[in-house]
């Protein structure tokens, strides 16, 4: 079982704010999910290879850089611009700015 | 007491591709506008993909090989955790443990030094501080007005960074230093990154301890150099600090140091927190890379000359000196013309009579570029496509003062002629008058008229003084604008003199 500090240290590291109640309540179901994996770990996976490549679709995989052959799951070294809309709602979206720039407290 | 130093280097450079790391925004660091190359990728938001760059890969491997690394087979992009304003997904994709490159080396000057890894990640944004001074009042809003703040900018955010771990086999500020430069060269070669660590796209870190027994001291880091120079300097005044806390008997605390150029000493940056928990983990979003055998052979077969081929081969061809040699290497577009050249007066070498001819306009070749040249580019850049002297009119100006059809002195003026107004040798030196003065009747006149007016060193070179002939020859040198064959000269003095 986990321990209070425990939860509390992986809450702060993910930046959430938990309360006591919730902390008590984490302990629990993380506890119950680490056991479960526990179960999991102890089957025998040594001879079985994982193929991730039939698994991951990507998109633009393309196949003939250049004079490359391509490398499965990636894409061409190619900058596409971006439409000035699409920048300027990323822009809009900022909580807090100044000028293009993007405002935070201070940094020290 | 002698102390064993410890050090190893973490270098970090910016790769020149065209795109992003993960997203098609546009890597260009003279971007001035800020967050202007970003995209919802990079930014992250939400729903949003990475893909990887396939040229950033191709660069990381071709460094690997080129510092004989061993490229991985498989190899994996992780996810590094960790919250701050520059990095918009709240952790940076990196590698942790399947690295591309691993196990390598690179010479320098007086040793080998080992390449624990070189890896692939995602840059951060750029963060700007400013602090407003406090007003006594507070805005109209209620909040005090002058709280400082910071700005980020997202165009570097995504950027493909490299990450390059040497093996902690350097023990000093100027093997630091001599590592950093060769491996700037490397770079710029391999055309991997442009490597310009004043404009943060090589950053180097400094690891460094010190022992007094054959346990490692406290590694201490080093972090903020800016050049080449503020390297070796710190480093060798760290390696004087730490060792003066251990002669007194004091610990060295494991910390983070900066470099205050003016002060030129290290200074404490801040306390090492525990360490940051990344809590590492595979990439979901991303496959792990197979690569293939043919892959690597074809990036092989494509790689540039690394410099030290290239010192090995200038040395063979052209028999310079390690100073020259040096000198291209560092300056490669200067030597891309320099080989233009001499190849123009092969063919014309190769029928010359006396052996080591070639040898010889090589030279020729490689003094007037280090001396001359250099010195009327006054600093600038050497860009062939604005330089007005073409390679053939080089070589042609070459074969005259080969030949002695100028003297020295008539070369360099006809050489920043050339340099301004981009003209053929022979042309110039026609329209000039600079030819030198073929009649021995015109000679004998210019001759004459010195022995007139120097009567004096006349007399001084009949009673036995050497250097009289010297000074009356360089007279008629000044009289005859460097025209004279200063051999020729010579002899008719004797001659007259008799």
């Amino acid at each position: 079982m986990l321990s209070k500090e425990e939860v509390k240290h992986i809450a702060d590291l993910s930046r959430l704010k938990l309360s006591e109640k919730e902390i008590e309540l984490m302990q629990k179901d993380l506890s119950a999910v680490l056991d479960y994996f526990n179960l999991l770990k102890k089957i025998d996976t040594s001879k079985i290879k994982l193929e991730t490549e039939k698994f991951v679709s990507t998109v633009n995989i393309s196949h003939n850089f250049e004079d490359f052959d391509g490398l499965l799951g990636t894409r061409k070294d190619e900058a596409i611009h971006q439409s000035r809309e699409v920048v300027e709602k990323l822009i809009q979206a900022f909580p807090d700015k100044k000028d293009d720039y993007i405002k935070v407290k201070a940094i020290l | 007491m002698t102390y064993k130093v410890t050090i190893g280097l973490e270098i970090h450079a910016e790769l020149k591709t065209n795109s992003k790391m993960f997203c098609s925004c546009k890597n260009d660091p003279d971007e001035k506008r800020p967050n202007y190359n970003i995209c919802p990728i990079c930014m992250a938001h939400p729903g949003t993909l990475p893909v990887a760059n396939e040229a950033a890969i191709r660069k990381v491997i071709k460094t690997g090989l080129a510092l004989n690394c061993e490229i991985a087979r498989e190899s994996k992009f992780d996810r590094k955790n960790y919250f701050y304003p520059d990095l918009p997904k709240g952790y940076q994709i990196s590698q942790y443990d399947q690295p591309l490159c691993e196990k390598g080396f690179l010479q320098i000057s007086d040793r080998m030094i080992g390449i624990t890894r070189i890896h692939l990640e995602e840059d951060t944004g750029r963060l700007m501080h400013s602090a407003q001074e406090g007003r006594a009042s507070s805005s109209a809003d209620g909040r005090p007005d002058g709280e400082s703040f910071s700005l980020v900018d997202y165009n570097r955010a995504g950027i493909p960074l490299m990450e390059l771990v040497t093996e902690p086999d350097i023990t000093s500020g100027k093997e630091a230093r001599e590592f950093a430069q060769e491996l700037q060269i490397i770079l710029r070669y391999l055309d991997v990154s442009s490597a310009d660590m004043e404009k943060g796209q090589m950053r180097v870190e400094v690891n460094i301890s010190v022992s007094k027994t054959k346990k490692l001291g406290t590694k201490v880091e080093i972090k903020n150099l800016n050049s080449f120079r503020v390297v070796e300097k710190a480093v060798d005044f760290e390696i004087q600090r730490q060792t003066k806390l251990l002669d007194a008997g004091e610990k060295v605390v494991q910390e983070t140091r900066g470099w205050h150029d003016k002060k030129e000493i290290t200074f404490l940056q801040r306390e090492k927190e525990s360490a940051h928990d990344y809590r590492y983990f595979p990439e979901p979003d991303l496959p792990t890379l197979h690569l293939k055998e043919d892959y690597i052979i074809k990036i092989k077969s494509h790689m540039q000359e690394l410099p030290d081929q290239k010192r090995e081969r200038f040395e063979k061809e052209f028999g310079l000196d390690k100073d020259s040699i040096e000198f291209f290497v560092t300056n490669k577009d200067l030597s891309e013309y320099y080989e233009k050249v001499v190849s123009e007066f092969e063919e014309w070498t190769s029928e010359q009579e006396k052996a080591g001819a070639h040898v010889k306009a090589s030279k020729l070749v490689a003094n007037y570029l280090i001396s001359d040249i250099k010195g009327l580019l006054v600093g600038k850049e050497f860009i062939e496509t604005e330089f007005k002297i073409t390679a053939e009119n080089f070589a042609e100006f070459i074969k005259m003062i080969y030949k002695n059809e100028i003297s020295s002195k008539v070369a360099k003026m006809v050489l920043v002629e050339m340099f301004n107004t981009g003209g053929d040798p022979s042309e110039i030196v026609l329209q000039n008058n600079w030819g030198q003065i073929k009649d021995v009747g015109e000679l004998e006149k210019i001759l004459k008229e010195v022995i007139e007016k120097n009567s004096k060193a006349v007399l001084e070179y009949k009673s036995g003084k050497k250097n009289a002939l010297q000074f009356l020859v360089g007279q008629v040198m000044a009289k005859s604008r460097g025209t004279a064959n200063p051999e020729k000269v010579s002899e008719l003095f004797i001659k007259l003199l008799k």
